[in-house]
């Protein structure tokens, strides 16, 4: 009988580390509050994508391609969003990373998602691959 | 009377003995589990980013596809 239970137990065990397998763990409190400041920071960001002034990069971050397309007075504070966007992703796939206990995954969460980001981008909004801008 | 004892001893040995078996098989199948876990689960990973994608950029209505991969443009 004793053996009985702990075949079960092996079989919940397991069918616990498939499961896990499946999915990743996004549900942290650190993931959840870089995602609400990016998705609170899009709005001010999005109308710089579609000028072509902001454009994703390949290495999962956004860059100010071209700045001249921002009219002088908001220069700066594009260049702010830009910088805070940056460090937030950078935390974010960081956190995904360390939430799933394996924090030498960063680099494929990174190039993960920015094969996302780029693949999931509005059409007229510029994206890197191989080191040049293009318009999707 | 003798014989019968050595028979339950045996028994009880033989029992052990599947019960390591056991304890052996549980640990091979978890050091399995950990074993496949170390490599990156691409899958799973592309499918957090969507979720997290869908959230920051507002596309949970599902009126974005996700597009071609990239490099190939139009």
């Amino acid at each position: 009988m004793k053996t009985v239970h702990r075949i079960v137990l092996l079989c919940l065990l397991y069918a616990g580390a498939v499961w896990a397998q499946g999915n990743l763990e996004i549900n942290t409190p650190a993931i959840s509050q870089l995602r609400d400041a990016m998705q609170a920071r899009h709005a001010q960001l999005a109308p710089h994508y579609a000028s072509g002034a902001l454009g994703l990069t390949a290495d999962g971050r956004i860059a100010l391609r071209d700045a001249n397309v921002v009219p002088l007075a908001q220069r700066q504070t594009v260049q702010g969003l830009v910088a805070q966007e940056n460090g937030d992703r950078d935390a974010l796939y960081r956190e995904i990373a360390r939430a799933n206990g394996h924090p030498e995954w960063e680099a494929d969460i990174r190039s993960t998602f920015a094969q996302r980001w780029i693949g999931r981008a509005q059409s007229g909004w510029y994206v890197q691959s191989g080191g040049q801008w293009s318009r999707k | 009377m003798n014989r019968l004892h050595t028979h339950t001893a045996l028994t009880r040995r033989a029992h052990k003995c599947g019960q390591m078996t056991v304890a052996l098989a549980a640990a091979a199948l978890l050091a399995g589990c950990v074993t496949i876990n170390i490599y990156f689960p691409a899958a799973a990973a592309e499918k957090a980013a969507d979720r997290i994608i869908d959230e920051v950029w507002q596309l949970k209505n599902g009126s974005q596809t996700p597009a071609t991969p990239e490099g190939k443009q139009p």
